[in-house]
């Protein structure tokens, strides 16, 4: 025990106040997919506010087809080494197990993700049960909610990652933002039909109601290639962006990470947007939304 | 006297909670992203966030120089969690090339009480501040290893610094700003009206 005179208590880990807490100190930051220790020390250099480590980004487990999974404890341990910024990784959907390992490396944030193959096609994990905290993905405030409900501490869109088009990111942000907007204008009455029909715990829609935002941070994912598309999130309400297979699948990672950056900071000055879009090599060749076959989209999985 | 204006870095991080906790003590709250927003502030709060990113984005866009100068001629600043780190004159463990803002002459340790797993909180009972012990949210939060003589420490955890002032500086490890408490945010914009009020005279 110290001499000090300062009247301490037991503290406490795990608690809903740390799990969101921390997701609200990457509000106006970027985080970066990386698969290498090398990129991840780039993203850091760029100004990411996190990574998240991953096998392959979204755009080769598109092109490689197969079940998508966890990934290797030795790679994300690298990961961890080589930078200081937080560092996230992804379990597959309903896959408690893996969560469960990712937890037992350190990582800092837990993505139960649909990029990864579903694992439980009805169950979500029990996100409460963990000290990590989670984010999920989202399409609409339902979707939000009951995620919320089982404990996610950060909620994104689910845009259509690896595709480099935005367009679902835009869609799931502006779906949830308008429901919010909606629920604004209901009274105590109408809140309880808006509850069953969102399919989400009536406290949960309340506070909703009274807060006018999530009570989580809501961050932008899928489909981000550009500086532009980093501030249009941001402009459409995201409180920060995921970018993935956006930056190391460009032709100048470096220069396109830091670029990104400016703009997710400045999302509103399109003065500096234009400077930062200039002279940055390849962008990623993208994939037309709706070309996409119902079965390789990843915004249908999860309930 | 009028109610004093406190600006927030907000390059990144968690700048809502600071502006909400800034106006509920009485202060006009205003984000500051650029060099010529500090002009007219009062004081200013560098919030939580990724202390990395942050410093780098005040060096790219040039609110890191001016910064400097202000708080040396005597701003009042308050810096949580990522923000201590930029207020403090020496980083124990720096990522290359990562500057501070400085101000309080001590040496943190970044993540010194470990990555989020170890995120905690904890009753802690801050000097200055009346009543209760706050609520101390630790996350992924840095220690004060060392300071100077100038230095005054107003809290510690577990035989760790964290929370100090310097003249009208003042660093806290944890997050005020996440707990709906604001009282020692409250002791800063004293801290602001006071150092006002003697500048006017």
């Amino acid at each position: 025990m110290s001499s000090t005179p300062f009247d301490n208590q037991a503290p406490e880990t795990g608690t809903a106040r740390v799990k969101r807490g921390m997701a609200e100190q990457l509000k106006g930051g970027v985080i970066m997919d990386v698969v290498t220790p090398e990129q991840a020390k780039i993203a850091e250099d760029a100004g990411a506010v996190a990574v998240m480590a991953l096998e392959r980004v979204p755009a080769d487990i598109r092109k490689d087809g197969g079940v998508a999974r966890m990934s290797d404890p030795d790679m994300i341990e690298g990961i961890i080494a080589a930078v200081s910024i937080p560092v996230m990784a992804k379990s597959r959907i309903g896959h408690f197990v893996e969560a469960q390992v990712l937890q037992s490396l350190g990582v800092d944030y837990i993505d139960e993700s649909e990029v990864l193959t579903p694992a439980d096609e009805v169950n979500h994990s029990d996100k409460w049960s963990f000290t990590t905290p989670f984010v999920c993905g989202a399409t609409n405030l339902g979707e939000a909610l009951r995620r919320i409900a089982e404990g996610a501490a950060m909620i994104r869109s689910k845009g259509e990652a690896g595709t480099g088009n935005v367009v679902e990111a835009v869609r799931h942000l502006r779906q949830i933002k308008n429901e919010i907007a909606r629920l604004r204008g209901f009274d105590n009455h109408e809140l309880y039909a808006a509850a069953k029909e969102l399919r989400a715990p009536y406290e949960l829609v309340k506070e909703v109601a009274g807060l006018g935002r999530l009570p989580v941070v809501l961050f932008s994912a899928g489909g981000v290639a550009t500086p532009a598309d980093a501030a249009l999130m941001r402009q459409l309400g995201a409180e920060g962006v995921f970018v993935g297979s956006g930056i190391f699948k460009s032709g100048d990672p470096a220069k396109r990470a830091a670029a990104i950056v400016k703009a997710t900071t400045f999302y509103d000055d399109p003065k500096i947007i234009a400077d930062a879009s200039r002279d940055l090599g390849e962008a990623m060749v993208g994939i037309n939304c709706d070309t996409l076959p119902e079965t390789e989209r990843y915004a249908n999985r999860g309930w | 006297m009028s109610d004093p204006v406190v600006g927030v870095l907000a390059l990144q991080g968690d700048v809502r909670e600071h502006l909400v906790a800034l106006a509920a003590t009485g202060a006009v709250a205003r984000p500051v992203r650029r060099a010529q927003e500090l002009d007219g502030i009062d004081g200013l709060v560098l919030p939580g966030g990724e202390s990395t990113t942050i410093s780098k984005l005040a060096v790219l866009f040039g609110v890191l120089d001016p910064l400097r100068a202000r708080v040396r001629a005597g701003l009042p600043v308050y810096g949580t969690c990522a923000g201590m780190i930029l207020l403090a004159d020496k980083i124990l463990d720096p990522r290359s090339g990562q500057e501070t803002v400085g101000g309080i002459d001590m040496i943190v340790r970044r993540n010194a009480f470990g990555r989020q797993n170890e995120s905690f909180e904890a009753a802690v009972a801050v000097r200055g501040v009346p009543g209760e012990p706050v609520e101390g949210v630790f996350i992924r939060a840095p220690w004060v290893e060392s300071v100077g003589g100038a230095v005054e420490v107003l809290a510690e955890h577990d035989g760790h610094i964290v929370a100090v002032r310097q003249g009208d500086v003042l660093a806290t490890s944890f997050h005020p700003e996440l707990t709906g408490d604001h009282r020692v945010h409250a002791l800063f914009v004293d801290m602001v009206r006071a150092r006002a009020k003697a500048d006017a005279l």
